[in-house]
């Protein structure tokens, strides 16, 4: 799989900027889990808050917000929609 | 949970008559949903419901009276699927499969109902009669989204019925729905799917250990790449893995996932059949993350809002106190004459004496403080707690989450150790538990403030606070070396900010205080009479004799060998035993203010006490509880040594 140049690690998205999920890395268990909480590929999301220290990332989709560490923020690349 | 006392408040009205004679009802939702308020609102109000995800990961058991007819009540453990990728999850499938449920009451939260269905139709493979509640109808209002409840319920050929759990709105709908539970009509996936599926299930009577699973929902736990059991066939092993392998190859994805993802999009789909969503309101509870989690404005908030959670906590404790001890004082000694002289008789006076100190501590520090805790977990600050630590935790190879074990060991170290379930990975639970036993709880606060805080003043007793956070913090680092293997990071959903209901947060309040009162409780008065004993036979000489090997290094005088002993026993009782070893209250004149310096740095750190092993042992199993016992008391030992250098140097 070829990674086009607007895709960024979601950790990347500045705060406010809507962007669509286009490739989650890391192993069958961290996608599960990510797709309970509704972050799959295709999803918009949307980040409210950046902690600050490398802190994790707090982020709107599907109409709740969810925090992921930074850590696994940077395993999901997105797309920025204007 | 076992030993549930019985429901004092009678359950509401509960007709009309089941038409089914049902048994158990489960209810299964997500986490956050509001199955808990539900549950109480079942069997009256018996159990916490928390607004933490996953503080439910223990099943609660409760009884209702359904008609007439006796029926059990489960609340499962909050689950985003059946997957069992978490305790909670294996919890919750292990019950739904493994006895015998008649019924499934699926919560959902209405205002998050894409995202809920998934599970719904998860749960519609296990060929389990079920009630579809679309719980917080407020709140899918206040989001604009519109439900067309019929319609939902045709298609998902289940009851569907709409309710305010919080405020036992639609309650009794939701009740006469239950005589109307049906098998709900499975998912069907597309073709290939649908044949690979069919594929493995008709492998299944070939496996062994499957049995009695529903045929559909075992086919897609194959399909998740669950091992199979042991002693399948090789050819039926190899049989499974090309269905899988074929299916990969056709989509391009690993077909755990393919399942998931057909799942949620079929969950979608009917989403848009039977929601509309109209224009959202946006209030408070919307922009408030705006300041509360504000780049800049959110950590001098954070010590704010910590700040006034201690200080409301001492001054509410010390005023309750105030009041309270000379009542129990009275009564103590009310008893002791009472009692008169002879072994038992101070056996019991010494056991009554337990009672009183575990009000003393419960009642003026642990009420508040859980009190205060509970509303800001309710309100839904807690979790923001965790996000805004997470980054500082990291440091100490934790998550944010694990802040809330620390948080609750400020008042006692037994629920702060059972609190560390909400966590994931069994790594950081270990490591969550070791360092969260040593944060000062009520009863070393007690000595810390007794001792340091009113021979030395408040700035010492101050910094040794500030230094126990240190020492927590090296002790983090260090045991990061140790036991390396951060889980992969925090992922934690964050609810909206909610005004709190009154009984839910009394609820979680009491059981809290019930966590002290059933495990530390009795301990205090076993260990009180012990000591008694101990006093009436005189056997302190020899005790503080053989506590030398302790106190002669700490540079203690030997009669604070069976205060230390017996703090193991009650933290607080180091202090208590000390006045009395000494026959003073006023310590200032029999020790050095180095000594007092030592004996309370030793007292905050080594081995946990008696209830707080018992919960440890619970949690992590013999072996790590007597590591945790070891690690602490040789940093106690440690840092006592480091105090009487520092002390002889100043
Ligand atoms: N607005 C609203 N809040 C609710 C409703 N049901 C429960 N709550 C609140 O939602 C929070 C989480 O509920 P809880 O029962 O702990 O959810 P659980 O995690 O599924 O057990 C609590 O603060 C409840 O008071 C409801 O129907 N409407």
């Amino acid at each position: 799989m070829s990674i086009d140049f607007c895709w960024r690690p979601l950790d990347a998205l500045p705060p406010g900027q809507p962007g669509r999920v286009m490739a989650i890395g890391g192993g069958r268990g961290l996608a599960l889990r990510l797709r309970s909480l509704g972050i799959r590929p295709g999803a918009v999301v949307r980040t409210v808050a950046q902690g600050p220290w490398r802190g994790p990332v707090l982020l709107e989709v599907d109409g709740c917000r969810v925090a992921l560490g930074r850590g696994i923020a940077r395993r999901i690349f997105v797309q920025p929609l204007p | 949970m076992p030993g549930r006392p019985r429901p004092r408040h009678r359950p509401p009205d509960l007709r009309p008559a089941l038409a089914v004679n049902v048994r158990r009802i489960a209810l299964v939702g997500q986490p956050n949903s509001g199955k808990s308020t539900l549950f109480n609102a079942l069997v009256g109000w018996r159990a916490v419901a928390s607004n933490f995800p996953g503080t439910t990961v223990e099943v609660l058991r409760g009884r209702a009276n359904l008609a007439g007819r006796p029926a059990e009540v489960v609340d499962l453990p909050g689950i985003y699927s059946l997957a069992a990728q978490d305790p909670a999850e294996r919890v919750a499938r292990d019950f739904l499969l493994g006895e015998q449920v008649d019924l499934i009451v699926n919560v959902v939260d209405a205002s998050l109902l894409s995202r809920s269905l998934s599970l719904t139709l998860e749960l519609a493979e296990l060929g389990i009669p079920m009630v579809v509640c679309l719980n917080m109808a407020d709140e899918a209002e206040h989001k604009g989204i519109r439900i067309e409840r019929e319609k939902l319920a045709e298609l998902l050929g289940v009851p569907a019925v709409a309710t305010v759990a919080a405020r036992g709105v639609g309650l009794p709908e939701l009740l006469a729905a239950l005589p109307e539970a049906k098998v709900p009509r499975p998912p069907r996936y597309s073709a290939d799917l649908e044949r690979a599926l069919a594929a493995v299930e008709a492998l299944l009577p070939q496996i062994s250990g499957l049995g009695g699973l529903p045929p559909r929902h075992a086919a897609a736990r194959l399909f998740s790449s669950e091992p199979l059991p042991e002693g399948t066939p090789a050819a039926v092993r190899e049989e499974v893995a090309r269905i899988r392998e074929d299916l990969a190859r056709c989509r391009g994805e690993d077909p755990a996932l393919v399942l998931v993802d057909e799942r949620h999009a079929l969950a979608a789909r009917l989403f848009r059949e039977v929601a509309r969503v109209e224009h959202a309101r946006v209030g408070w509870r919307e922009r408030l993350d705006d300041l509360l989690m504000h780049p800049l404005l959110a950590y001098p908030i954070l010590a704010l809002v910590l700040f006034l959670l201690f200080w409301l906590t001492f001054r509410v404790g010390s005023a309750l106190e105030g009041l309270l001890s000379p009542a129990l004082e009275g009564l103590s000694s009310a008893a002791a004459r009472a009692l008169g002289e002879g072994l038992l008789a101070q056996a019991l006076a010494g056991a009554l004496d337990g009672i009183w100190a575990g009000l003393a501590i419960a009642l003026p520090y642990l009420l508040p403080f859980y009190l205060l805790l509970a509303l800001l977990e309710d309100v839904g600050y807690l979790p923001r707690i965790g996000f805004l630590l997470d980054g500082l935790m990291h440091r100490l190879g934790l998550h944010g989450k694990s802040v809330i074990p620390f948080l609750l060991g400020y008042g006692c170290s037994v629920p702060a150790v059972l609190a560390t379930r909400i966590l994931e990975e069994e790594r950081d639970r270990y490591v969550t538990a070791a360092l969260a036993v040593l944060v000062p709880c009520a009863a070393r606060t007690v000595v810390v403030f007794g001792l340091v805080g009113r021979f030395l003043g408040p700035a010492p007793a101050l910094a040794l606070y500030l230094g126990n956070i240190l020492v927590i913090a090296l002790a983090g680092r260090l045991l990061r070396r140790f036991l390396p293997g951060l889980g992969p990071g925090l992922i934690l959903e964050i609810p909206p900010y909610r005004v709190p209901g009154v009984c839910t947060t009394l609820g979680k309040v009491w059981l809290r205080l019930r966590e002290f009162l059933k495990v530390a409780w009795p301990i205090l008065i076993g260990s009180s009479a012990v000591l008694a004993l101990v006093e009436a036979l005189g056997w302190e000489g020899g005790l503080n004799q053989a506590a030398r090997f302790l106190t002669w290094p700490l540079g203690l005088p030997p009669e604070s060998g069976i205060p230390l002993a017996f703090g193991v026993l009650r933290k607080e009782l180091a202090l208590i035993m000390l006045i009395q070893a000494f026959r003073t209250s006023d310590l200032g004149s029999v020790l050095t203010a180095g000594q007092m310096l030592v004996f309370t740095v030793f007292t905050m750190f080594y081995m946990p006490c008696l209830a707080t092993l018992a919960a440890l042992r619970r949690e992590l199993g013999w072996r790590r509880a007597l590591l945790v016992l070891l690690g602490t008391t040789g940093l106690a030992l440690l840092l006592g040594l480091l105090a009487r250098a520092v002390a002889v140097l100043v």
